[in-house]
């Protein structure tokens, strides 16, 4: 499990592959659209695609010659419970008591 | 084997509240207030908010350790800023010592929080897994607090 998150953080370790799952969150996408907007060869986009996918971060499938990628958001919610529960305790309370203020609070939320 | 370690450190934490200083301090000073947010349910919670006053929460959270925290309130300025020093104790053994200040900054109509906390921990006590626990209590409070609403 520990071995699993440490790719995962490790793929995400790169402004590259961080770039690209921000991408694949909007939704599905081919590789040659993923590699339009980068400035490096398509095989060089392929291999950041692997690393992501063997950290399980995104999965592809092959239609014709056509290489689709989605993400995998099993892999990404758990580096985020990961960095959750490394929130200390105070940062816990203090948001509750930022909910409790809000709860108590009659006229409805500001917005700045 | 016992092995006696001391880990110094000091941490602040900003928050933005968007309701009065007076909003916030009252959810320090006030008994049943803190209780919610701070010890949360099925958590011994006495506060005595005064100069010289103490505040204990003592439990314990999926058969963990007991965990006991004692603080002395030093200086009370309302609305303004606390000041406080605590222990916190493992089944009864000595784990962390701490001074925290607590200062509420009015900004328009809302509350700039910054706390700081200087910490002296014992003997490598303060486990990631003890802070995990206590953790997982508050949010189970947070939730049980929210559902109430």
């Amino acid at each position: 499990m520990l071995n699993h998150l440490d790719r995962v953080f490790q793929a995400l370790a790169d402004a590259t592959r961080r770039d690209l799952v921000e991408r694949l969150t909007a939704g599905p996408s081919s590789v040659t659209a993923l590699a339009k907007p980068l400035e490096m060869s398509l095989p060089a986009v392929m291999q950041h695609l692997r690393v992501l996918e063997e950290a399980g971060l995104i999965r592809s499938e092959k239609v014709g010659r056509v290489r689709t990628c989605q993400i995998e958001p099993a892999a990404l919610r758990q580096a985020e419970d990961w960095l959750g529960r490394q929130r200390t305790s105070w940062e816990h309370r203090l948001d509750r008591l930022g909910d409790l203020l809000a709860e108590e609070e009659p006229k409805p939320k500001r917005r700045k | 084997m016992t092995e006696h370690s001391l880990t110094h450190g000091t941490f602040t934490l900003e928050r933005s509240y968007p309701v009065p200083p007076k909003r916030v301090f009252a959810a320090w000073a006030d008994a049943a207030s803190k209780a919610r947010w701070f010890a949360g349910p099925g958590v011994e919670h006495e506060l005595d908010f005064r100069v010289d006053g103490t505040e204990t929460v003592r439990g314990r959270h999926d058969g963990g350790p007991l965990l006991t925290f004692r603080a002395h309130y030093h200086d009370i300025v309302p609305d303004e800023r606390i000041v406080y020093s605590g222990t916190l104790l493992a089944d009864g053994r000595l784990s962390t010592v701490s001074v925290t200040s607590v200062e509420f900054t009015a900004n328009g109509d809302g509350t700039e929080l910054l706390l700081t906390e200087h910490g002296t921990y014992l003997d490598n006590q303060e486990q990631p897994g003890m802070r995990e626990a206590g953790t997982s209590a508050w949010l189970d409070a947070l939730t049980a607090e929210l559902q109430k609403g």
